[in-house]
């Protein structure tokens, strides 16, 4: 698509901009951290060239066997909900993203997470460190399981306390479709009061990052599951003149 | 069809759990990489001037002829087996963070201009809903005056996209990210 070489330089097949609204302001001023940390100013619009268009690609790396069973990497059984995460990686067209890479971490079902610097009083489970990774398969399929993770407090406002939520990293095919985010739940009447969640303005875009139970993978006697597709940057068909 | 694209959400404070620790990657090139070998020190500041001790930092970059390691890359160039072009770190307590890497060449634009050598940037942090995208280029480098992105930034601004040489060390280069402020680093819309 964009392996055309012209007489001039290589032609290239943008990535579309996302629409307006659908994604996070910078200054959201009730999440306090974005106060001091913000940009103020607007960015310039870069059109793109190899640089943004191209990207690391992992596919090459090992996945370790239970790298996308985060209930299965320690010498026990974690503690909490046993669920089964899934869903497709897509692009702007409803195409799958293949061969991607997925990193997910997230708190135990205590809403305490593996580390240093979390001083939540709720108890660290031995046989819980919450983080994974997998790659996407050829249909830009993906599947985890892991435990539910609990509502955690913090302390950005009086009483405050994030919805459960798994936070994801995806890189896509290019610098320019780089993704890090957060699912949530159905349901959660946190979400409700989340300055994180409720950053996003289109309601329908925020609706993208509350994944949905999932009876048809759900494992009878074993596991809950619920279904995540996660939508990447579409790009143009066809390259632009410039 | 232009689905909407699933929204970014901030890193939050524990990315290290999952994307850095035994995740990180400091050195870019191998040793059988070609080019001018060079480490970059960032340092990432808030609006305060503070050091922000949980930020990372994620680099993507050519190799010394121009190419990037990526199937949309057209051009002819060899690339090296030991060369993958990315690099990522969380940073310390002081803010910063080191990479070792090789001096990128410089890549054509879709009209043929070439670029001056330039690493592209991703910040994430606590605080930042959104990652933001930046370039650095480095400071002496004459090919900077065509660089047509660099011609996009108003000239009291392009300084902040300049990498400086740590004037002790041959080699190293230093780079302050201001995400506000006076001095605030030009961030684009990729
Ligand atoms: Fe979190």
């Amino acid at each position: 698509m964009s392996k055309i070489q012209n007489a001039t330089g290589p032609l290239i097949a943008p990535y579309r901009r996302p629409q307006p609204g659908s994604q996070p302001e910078l200054l959201h001023e009730p999440y306090r951290s974005t106060i001091r940390r913000a940009p103020s100013k607007p960015p310039i619009l870069l059109p793109h060239t190899l640089s943004e268009v191209t990207g690391p690609l992992h596919g090459h790396e090992e996945i370790g066997e239970t790298d996308n069973d985060l209930t299965r990497q320690h010498a026990g059984e974690p503690l909490g909900e046993r669920v089964i995460l899934s869903g497709r990686v897509l692009d702007g067209d409803g195409h799958p993203v293949p061969h991607t890479l997925i990193e997910i971490w997230q708190a135990n079902a205590a809403g305490r997470y593996f580390h240093q610097r979390d001083q939540h009083p709720a108890p660290l489970d031995p046989n819980f460190s919450g983080a994974g990774r997998t790659l996407s398969d050829a249909n830009g399929g993906y599947r985890f399981v892991t435990v539910k993770p609990g509502a955690y407090p913090w302390r950005n406002h009086y009483n405050a306390w994030r919805p459960a939520h798994i936070h994801i990293s995806l890189f896509g095919p290019a610098f320019a479709t780089r993704l890090v985010t957060q699912m949530y739940f159905p349901g959660d009447p946190l979400l409700a009061l989340d300055p994180i969640f409720q950053s996003i303005r289109d309601e329908r875009a925020r609706e993208r990052l509350i994944s949905r139970l999932d009876m048809e993978t759900a494992q009878p006697e074993w596991a809950l599951a619920y279904r995540f597709d996660i939508v990447l940057r579409g790009r143009d068909a066809t390259p632009l003149e410039a | 069809m232009d689905l909407i694209p699933t929204p970014s959400q901030t890193v939050g404070p524990y990315f290290h759990l999952g994307l850095t620790g035994g995740r990180s990657v400091a050195r870019v090139a191998g040793e059988a990489t070609k080019g001018e070998r060079i480490a970059l020190t960032f340092r990432v500041l808030d609006g305060d001037g503070a050091p922000i001790n949980d930020a990372m930092i994620e680099i993507w970059q050519a190799n010394a002829a121009g190419k990037y390691r990526h199937p949309d890359d057209p051009q002819t160039a060899p690339i090296e087996d030991d060369f993958w072009g990315f690099g990522r770190l969380a940073t310390a307590e002081d803010g910063r963070c080191q990479f070792e890497t090789i001096k990128p060449g410089r890549v054509p634009d879709s009209r043929g201009v070439l670029q001056a050598p330039h690493i592209n940037v991703t910040v994430f942090a606590r605080g930042l809903l959104r990652h933001l995208c930046t370039r650095v280029y480095f400071a002496d480098d004459p090919a900077n005056r065509q660089d047509p992105v660099l011609a996009l930034v108003s000239e009291e601004r392009r300084a902040t996209l300049l990498l400086h040489p740590d004037p002790g060390r041959a080699g190293h280069w230093l780079f302050d990210v201001h995400l506000q402020g006076e001095r605030e680093t030009v961030f684009f819309d990729v």
